[in-house]
This record gives structure tokens, C-alpha cells and sequence, in this order.
């Protein structure tokens, strides 16, 4: 056999089949890895390592290309087998709503609340504004979201939006849950996402949405619909709001990483900052959708004001408890 | 896409934009990873937009399929819009991140490239990294998008669709303005998307010699380096005829080939790549990897 006077072909004759093997678990186990048996898991990083050292050696004393291109790519392979993302999908949901999820939103206490104030001045200053000049609603509520509840509009018609909903209009109850639930959700994925440039877009759009509300109240106030108006937001506004500000919170966190990264450079920060927003951002968008189905079932079943108050501050309570309860922290 | 500015960039010594990049193992084996270049990427993801478009309009007909069904044409629209607004914001947002966390860590479109998304640090990749960088995503692509799709009237709709074309613009040639290719949901959420092709084990050249006694010189072997030797694999194992009587035609010439004659060219080529890979792996043995026919022997 004159072709094993090469110490590379003696090499990879020995160690095929090994590479082989592995090949074949890899393949076993990226459709799926429950259908290895116990032993052949045990062997993968056994034969993950064998491979590694094949590879070394491959590519010091063989100069065949084809094999040392095939030990990368085998190599490779099973390193993001071994060391691949490893968590269940169900045992990482319980964890998210168990532990994670409240604690990164806990984390960023001090976000939420000044992006809270940022939107309640907001919404302040547009009420004091729109009360002494309607004109200003104009300026600060966008036509297609006003939908003709405007100044111009009679007190007869914006107390029949506010207890609505009643005439058949089912198929139109629907139709408005989703399409408020999927601008609500681009509105926090905004916040988040452009908090990155320095925090000002996100403020700007949690500002831009405190005066939205702001406007619409004094709107309603002018005409003596302040109680009724504020109850039909906040049945599902509390939870929207919150989910908005936290998705808010979230963008100031990675700007404020981004301008003071401390220690740490400014890629780092932001890496970081964006992980722990990115929980929350999950969290947010759960909320949003808890949101959407109040705002589209809940509002149009609960007619009295008194109901409306009631299960906005009953879902204030249950998502500050369990957000801010404090709890025993578990070790990772 | 990719080719002109590659070009305008490479007098500027940078090199090979998009090659392999150190990504070392707990082990200490470099694995060499090549950052996936970016047409790839574009690909991959027209293809993955191709896939949810076709879904969403699939289950469409089936609204449509259903309303006629029931004789009643409001639930077909009534289906269609929910379809469209909450199926595509559910989808295109769920699409991404439920096949990136799984075992493949790469969405249909990037595993027919033969993409996959790692960890920049080498560590596992978690399933928070890939909701961040997808989450990105919503904010390069689909927030421009938006911008273009609810065009309003009036000077204010156009400045803000311009200004949508030019957001999305920066956005989607910043991968071009890095070395690893990264997106800015990459630089956000701690990954980067690099090359995972499958490759097969190809046959041991060396062991085809079909004529054994073919026997050549010392200075013969020396006539060329590892790049010519692994050209010389490359022509073997494409086997194209043209190629090879060319290749042979050139290598008797240049090492002054004065044996049989009548040998075939695949069987001359590889008995000569033998010769060639033993001497040079038998010279990188005591320390000296000839580089190419320039190198001194």
C-alpha cells in the first residue's frame, strides 16, 4: 500500500471512522435531540473533542485542503451541538414569567419612573393646553387616531364613543383589538428600539403618548365627560400605559448604557443593557396583548363607569404586585 | 450588491473583508468562522420573507376558502384584515426567533444559505440574544415599511416616506461598514451570523494512484509550493477533462517532464500530487511550509 507512506492518509484512514460516527450523531441529534440514546449522547463530546484534536493535527501536517475544510465545518457542527442552547422551551417560559421577567423589570425601577413622569408631564401639559385653546388638539392628536372625536364634535356623539359598542357592532370589536394591539406594540417596540440614540426618540414617544391622552381627556373634560372618559381609558389604559412605559424604560436603559457605560466600553454597555431590555420587551408585548383583549371585550361588556374604575385599578394592583412584591430571590 | 463597494475598499489594505475571523473553543482550537457575507444574508432573508408572505397568503384563501363556505363574504375580509395585521406582526416577529433558539440557530432562509447565528463572545447562544436581535430587526426594516405602506396626502406623507427610504437605507448597508458583517441587532444583542456550510468528507486523492511507477525527481517535486498543491486538488477533484489535460500540459512543461508519455492526464496529475504532498508534508514536518513556487525550497 504505497499511499500510506503519507503520514496525512495513514492519519485520516485511522480517524475516519471516528469523524464519521460523529457525523451521524450530529445529524441524529439536530432533528432533534431526544432521539440519541443515552450512550450516544455520553459519546458526542467524546468524539466532539477527538475531532477538535484531529482537526490540530490536521492542519499542521496535512496540506489536503477537502479534509481540513471538512474538520472545520465537522468541528463546527459540534461545537454548536455541545455547546448549543440547551433550555426547553416550556422550562424557559415558566422561568421567564417566574423569575426573569419581573426581575428586569424590578431592575429598571428607576427608568420606569422617569419615563413615567416624562409621559404624565406630557399628558399634563397637553390637558392645560387643549383645556384653554381647543385648537391645540389639532396639533397634538393625529386625525386618523382622533376618528372625529375632535372640538367640533357634539357632546352627544363623543359620549356615544365612550359607551358605544352596544349596536351589533361585533364583528367591528374584533377588528379594533387587533389592529390596537399590533399599533400599540409597534409604538413599544419603537421606544425600545430607538433608545439606543442617546434616549431622546424614546422620550419623545413616551411624551407624544402622554399628551395623545392628555389632548383626549381635557377633550372629554370640556364637555363634562372628564370621569366617564378617564374610566374608559384606564380600564385597559393602566395596563397599556405601564407596558408602554416599560417598553419605554427599557430604550432609556440602553441609551443611558450607551452615553455612561462606565467601565465597561460602550459596546459592552449597550450589549448588556439590551439583553435585560430585551426581557422585558418580551414581557411588554404580553401585556400589550392582555391590553388589547380588555380594551376590545372587557370595555364594551363593562358599561358602568364605576366597573371600568374598578378593574383598572384592579389590574394596577395585580401588576404592581407582581412586578414589585417583594420576594425571596432564588439562586440562578 | 456587495461586489462594488467590496472593490472600492480593497486597495484600502484591508484584508479579505468577510474572512475567517479567530473564534477559539473552550478546547483552544481555533474553529476559524467566517462571517457570513452579505449578499448571503440578504438572501437568506428575502427567502424567509418569501416563506411568511406565501403563509399568510395560504391561510388568507383559507379565509376566503372558509367564508364562501359559510355563504357569508364579510367573514372572508373580516379574516383577510386580522390575518394581515395581527398574523403578520405575529409571524414575521415569532418566525425569527422560534428557529433561531432552535437546534439549528438559524431560520429556513439562512439554513438553506447555510447561515447560522453564534454568539460574538463564543458562549452558548441564549434565547434573550435572539429576541434582541430580532426585535432590531423590527425597527430596520419593518418601521421604514410601514412608513411607505400608510402613505397619508400631502407634503408631510412624502418627507415622511423619504425619510423611511433613508432610514432603512442606513440600516440596511450597515453590515457593509463592519467586519463582521453585523446588524445593528447583531452589535445590539451580543451575535453575529457566520458561514455553517455542510461540507462533505471528499475521497483521499492519494490513494487513487492508478500507475505506481511513475517516479519523480527531487528537483521535479520542488518545482511548487502548498498554494499550487492545493490548486492541483481543487482541478482533481472537480475532474473536468479540459482543465486537467491543460494543468498536466503546463506542470510536464514547467518541471521538463521527460518519462512515458502515454500516460493519461488524471493519472499523471494525481501520481504527481502525491509526490508534491509528500515532499511538502515531509518539509512542514521539519518546520518548513513552503508557501507557494516563490518560496525557496
Amino acid at each position: 500500500m504505497a499511499e500510506l507512506q503519507l503520514k496525512s492518509a495513514r492519519f485520516r484512514a485511522e480517524r475516519e471512522a471516528e469523524w464519521r460516527r460523529l457525523e451521524s450523531l450530529l445529524a441524529k441529534g439536530q432533528a432533534g435531540a431526544g432521539r440519541l440514546r443515552p450512550d450516544e449522547l455520553l459519546e458526542m463530546p467524546l468524539l466532539y473533542r477527538q475531532a477538535l484534536s484531529s482537526l490540530s493535527v490536521a492542519r499542521s501536517i496535512s496540506l489536503d485542503r477537502g479534509l481540513v475544510q471538512y474538520l472545520e465545518s465537522l468541528c463546527a457542527r459540534a461545537y454548536f451541538f455541545v455547546y448549543g442552547p440547551r433550555t426547553r422551551a416550556l422550562e424557559r417560559l415558566t422561568r421567564f414569567f417566574a423569575r426573569d421577567w419581573p426581575q428586569a423589570v424590578r431592575s429598571l425601577w428607576r427608568e420606569t419612573l422617569a419615563g413615567g413622569l416624562i409621559g404624565a408631564v406630557a399628558g399634563a401639559s397637553a390637558y392645560v393646553l387643549v383645556r384653554q385653546d381647543p385648537d391645540w388638539f389639532y396639533g397634538l392628536v393625529p386625525g386618523a387616531l382622533a376618528s372625529g372625536r375632535d372640538p367640533a364634535a357634539s357632546t352627544a356623539f363623543l359620549r356615544q364613543t365612550l359607551y358605544g359598542g352596544g349596536h351589533g357592532a361585533h364583528q367591528g370589536l374584533d377588528l379594533l383589538a387587533t389592529f390596537l394591539f399590533t399599533h400599540n406594540a409597534q409604538l413599544a417596540l419603537f421606544a425600545f428600539a430607538l433608545g439606543f440614540a442617546l434616549c431622546l426618540p424614546t422620550a419623545g414617544l413616551l411624551a407624544y403618548n402622554g399628551a395623545t391622552l392628555g389632548a383626549f381627556v381635557a377633550l372629554f373634560a370640556a364637555r363634562g365627560l372628564g370621569f366617564q372618559a378617564v374610566g374608559w381609558l384606564m380600564i385597559h389604559g393602566v395596563t397599556e400605559l405601564f407596558a408602554v412605559t416599560l417598553a419605554g424604560s427599557a430604550g432609556l436603559s440602553v441609551g443611558w448604557a450607551v452615553c455612561f457605560p462606565g467601565e465597561r466600553s460602550r459596546l459592552d454597555a449597550a450589549v448588556q443593557a439590551g439583553r435585560r431590555g430585551a426581557l422585558v420587551m418580551i414581557g411588554v408585548v404580553v401585556m400589550l396583548f392582555a391590553a388589547a383583549l380588555l380594551e376590545g371585550f372587557a370595555r364594551q361588556l363593562v358599561q358602568a363607569d364605576l366597573g371600568r374604575y374598578a378593574i383598572a385599578a384592579a389590574s394596577g394592583l395585580a401588576w404592581a404586585a407582581y412586578f414589585y412584591w417583594p420576594r425571596r430571590s432564588r439562586p440562578a | 450588491m456587495r461586489s462594488p463597494i467590496a472593490a472600492l475598499r480593497a486597495p484600502r489594505s484591508t484584508p479579505a473583508p468577510a474572512g475567517p475571523r479567530p473564534f477559539v473553543t473552550p478546547e483552544g482550537v481555533d474553529l476559524r468562522l467566517a462571517a457570513a457575507a452579505y449578499a448571503d444574508r440578504l438572501s437568506a432573508f428575502v427567502l424567509d420573507a418569501l416563506i411568511i408572505v406565501g403563509v399568510l397568503i395560504g391561510f388568507t384563501i383559507l379565509a376566503f376558502v372558509a367564508a364562501w363556505g359559510f355563504r357569508n363574504v364579510t367573514i372572508g375580509a373580516d379574516g383577510a384584515f386580522i390575518i394581515w395585521l395581527l398574523g403578520a406582526f405575529l409571524l414575521r416577529n415569532g418566525y425569527f426567533i422560534a428557529f433561531e433558539v432552535g437546534p439549528h440557530a438559524a431560520t429556513p432562509g439562512k439554513r438553506l444559505v447555510g447561515l447560522r447565528v453564534i454568539a460574538r463572545d463564543g458562549g452558548r447562544l441564549t434565547a434573550d440574544a435572539v429576541v434582541a436581535r430580532n426585535v432590531m430587526r423590527e425597527l430596520e426594516i419593518f418601521l421604514p415599511a410601514s412608513f411607505l405602506l400608510a402613505r397619508g396626502q400631502g407634503v408631510d406623507a412624502e418627507l415622511i416616506g423619504l425619510g423611511g427610504v433613508v432610514w432603512s437605507g442606513v440600516f440596511v448597508l450597515f453590515p457593509l461598514f463592519n467586519r463582521d458583517r453585523l446588524r445593528l441587532g447583531d452589535v445590539a444583542a451580543g451575535t453575529m451570523v457566520v458561514k455553517a456550510p455542510k461540507v462533505t468528507l471528499p475521497p483521499e486523492l492519494v490513494a487513487e494512484r492508478a500507475v505506481d511507477d511513475l517516479v519523480f525527481s527531487e528537483a521535479q517535486v520542488d518545482a511548487y509550493g502548498i498554494k499550487e498543491l492545493q490548486v492541483l486538488e481543487q482541478v482533481l477533484r472537480r475532474g473536468d477533462r479540459r482543465t486537467m489535460a491543460d494543468v498536466a500540459r503546463r506542470i510536464r512543461v514547467k518541471i521538463a517532464w521527460d518519462g512515458p508519455t502515454d500516460i493519461p492526464d488524471r493519472s499523471f496529475l494525481s501520481a504527481y500530487y502525491a509526490a508534491l504532498r509528500a515532499r511538502l508534508e515531509a518539509r512542514a514536518l521539519f518546520g518548513h511550509r513552503r508557501q507557494d513556487k516563490f518560496d525557496r525550497p
